[in-house]
């Protein structure tokens, strides 16, 4: 993890110092004499050797101090405290809804393999999926807010039960309505593994009802690998939904990485990169542990 | 499968098929696949007749009224392209010229102004389908932007296979401190959600088709990487390498000759997934202005123009890209399924 997280920094590090403009142009901005640059240079410690400046961006890291956005002047660290709220509001009803949608939904499918059912949802999947995204949220901001004006087109507030119950359900229901499809396609082929199996055949066998067969014996061995995707996708509930805000002008997180890369800001982006992967590979920590007890077999080394 | 199986037990003395062979004769069988093959073929050509300019030459040509209504609705009526016309002042033009500190130049400016010649081509009311807000003809901005997209897709897809097939089968082939050190950097790669380091590359790179080829390929080789260095850990140590070392073949022929046509099925179907994932991250990269420049067009600037056309009532060109978008990828995606049955050796 260590090494990793070492080898992130200096990805963004170098990605920048190599790649980037120059900050202080940027800093500077258009109209700006040679002098004004010289001191920005200065300040930024952009005159010395790239191992100082690495050094520099380290301390930064582990201080948690970034200084300030370049563009805006907010703290870094108050954009990570005012944005984090607001995408966690729309993210993780989102994550919960889908997966607790498509989890029935792929049983159904898996259990109806071979049939009209299965080969019709099949390709109303890879239909839906190879329309854009941003095609479904368009029409649906479109239809829902401003045709019937069922929801509000966009906005967002200061209290927390007003966003959840006014503003976050449009952004919500649209968003898992477009994860929906693949992840019942991934799921269903999850489901078709574990009934192939003989476990399976001899719990019939033995006359067990079809129900109890898939509630208790097959949904248990098929969350394993759902629980693994599932644990892919949770890191995406920081910045994952920035469409989304976006579209709907949430000051979520996402959003602010974007306008960050718009404006060049680049302490923002440097900070966001680093510190949701570090985040990542916490989470990532967190599931490998909650393993052993969703599934007995798996040894901790 | 089944005739397969005969030719081969028939006729023992004839060479047996091909792994590739093979699997075309069992693409064939798959009714879904061929129809499939048949659309991606047809996308094919009409991107390479629009590269050529034998299609679609003339969409930035401003052909028709502004959002001029597709030709199955021209009687539908088009307020905003008459409000263009109605821009002139009401009321008596007023006398400003003795306050006016360009008037003693108009004349001289009129006249120059006469000496360039300006033609305005007729504009038509209705299009195929539709017209922009500068009335370009939309099918002609489709076809345009398929060959925008799917050019992009392609070719990230390609550079992505490239840079995870060599790292892949580098890391796989010759283990060890080489292994270790690839290892840490797909670490590192994964370690970033994918979007922030498509951002990270997007905010330091300019804008323009190379770049998001660039931005996309340089971040989507982690999955090939994975599964082409198992492959390749997985052949290493294969007798029929073994029996090429033996021979004298070097590391890369053995690499490349001998192991890589082996593992050429896996590279191929996770390229054509990379193809159809590549659009939909291109589509959305243009859409937020970090793709491809103003003064082209891909499905991506097409939604992003479609999202202001909508609100009055303009639905032509969403719909004209969205259609576009979902036939293509929905027969590449189905594509792919069918190759990846026809070329799994366990079905066989």
């Amino acid at each position: 993890m260590v090494p990793t997280l070492a080898g992130v920094v200096l990805l963004i590090f170098f990605l920048f110092k190599f790649f980037g403009g120059d900050p202080a142009e940027i800093l500077a901005g258009q109209v700006a004499t040679q002098e004004q640059i010289e001191s920005i240079r200065r300040q930024l410690g952009l005159d010395q050797p790239w191992w100082v400046q690495l050094w520099i961006f380290v301390k930064q890291i582990v201080s948690f101090d970034f200084g300030k956005s370049w563009m805006t002047n907010e703290q870094v660290s108050n954009i990570f405290a005012s944005r984090l709220p607001a995408s966690l509001t729309v993210m993780v009803p989102i994550l919960v809804l889908e997966v607790c949608l498509a989890i029935p939904l792929a049983m159904t499918v898996a259990y109806y393999r071979g049939t009209l059912i299965d080969r019709t949802i099949v390709i109303i999947c890879v239909l839906a999926m190879s329309v854009s995204f941003l095609v479904y949220v368009i029409v649906g901001q479109y239809i829902f807010a401003f045709r019937l004006g069922w929801f509000p087109v966009q906005g967002w507030s200061d209290s927390f039960w007003k966003n959840l119950t006014t503003y976050a359900p449009l952004p919500i229901i649209l968003a898992t309505m477009v994860s929906l499809a693949p992840q019942t396609r991934l799921y269903r082929t999850f489901f078709l593994d574990e009934i192939g199996h003989d476990y399976v055949r001899t719990a019939r066998a033995k006359g067990l009802d079809e129900r109890r067969i898939m509630f208790t014996h097959v949904l248990r061995n098929a969350l394993i690998p759902i629980l693994t995707y599932v644990a892919l996708l949770l890191p995406g509930i920081f910045a994952g939904a920035f469409l989304i805000e976006i579209f709907f002008s949430i000051p979520g997180l996402g959003r602010e990485i974007y306008l960050a890369v718009n404006r060049s800001d680049y302490p923002v982006i440097q900070a966001v990169t680093v510190y949701l992967a570090a985040l990542t590979m916490v989470i990532n920590l967190v599931t490998d542990v909650l393993y052993k007890f969703v599934d007995p077999r798996v040894v901790l080394r | 499968m089944a005739a397969v199986a005969q030719t081969v037990a028939v006729e023992p003395a004839e060479r047996s098929q091909g792994v590739w062979a093979a699997a075309w004769t069992r693409l064939k069988q798959d009714r879904i696949g061929v129809v499939c093959l048949g659309v991606v073929t047809a996308f094919m050509v009409l991107i390479l007749l629009s590269a050529v300019g034998l299609v679609a030459g003339g969409w930035q040509l401003e052909k028709g009224v502004p959002y001029a209504n597709p030709s199955f609705l021209g009687d539908q009526p088009n307020i905003e392209s008459q409000a263009v016309d109605l821009a002139a002042p009401k009321g008596p033009p007023v006398d400003i010229s003795d306050i006016d500190p360009l008037a003693p130049r108009y004349g001289e400016w009129n006249k120059r102004a006469a000496e360039i010649q300006v033609s305005s081509p007729p504009r038509a009311d209705t299009l195929p389908f539709g017209g922009d807000r500068w009335g370009r003809d939309v099918l002609a901005k489709a076809v345009k932007g398929a060959q925008i997209s799917i050019f992009v897709g392609v070719f990230a897809a390609l550079l992505a296979t490239l840079i995870g097939t060599v790292l892949g089968a580098t890391a796989g082939y010759f283990g060890g401190r080489a292994g270790d050190f690839l290892e840490w950097v797909y670490n590192v790669f994964t370690a970033i959600p994918g979007i922030l380091l498509i951002f990270a590359f997007a905010a330091v790179v300019g804008r323009g088709i190379d770049t998001v080829i660039l931005i996309l390929g340089l971040t989507g080789w982690t999955g090939i990487y994975r599964l082409v260095r198992a492959e390749y850990i997985k052949h290493t140590s294969r007798e029929y390498v073994r029996a090429a070392q033996a021979i004298g073949a070097s590391h890369a022929s053995r690499m490349f000759v001998h192991i890589l046509p082996n593992v050429g099925h896996v590279v191929l179907v996770q390229l054509s997934l990379l193809v159809v994932s590549f659009i939909k991250s291109e589509v959305i990269l243009s859409f937020l202005g970090l793709g491809v420049p103003i003064e082209m067009v891909s499905w991506g600037t097409m939604l992003a123009e479609a999202q202001t056309e909508l609100v009055i009532g303009k639905w032509w060109q969403l719909t004209a890209a969205t259609l576009f978008m979902a036939v293509f990828l929905t027969a590449f995606s189905l594509l792919t399924d069918a190759l990846r049955d026809a070329l799994d050796p366990k079905l066989r």
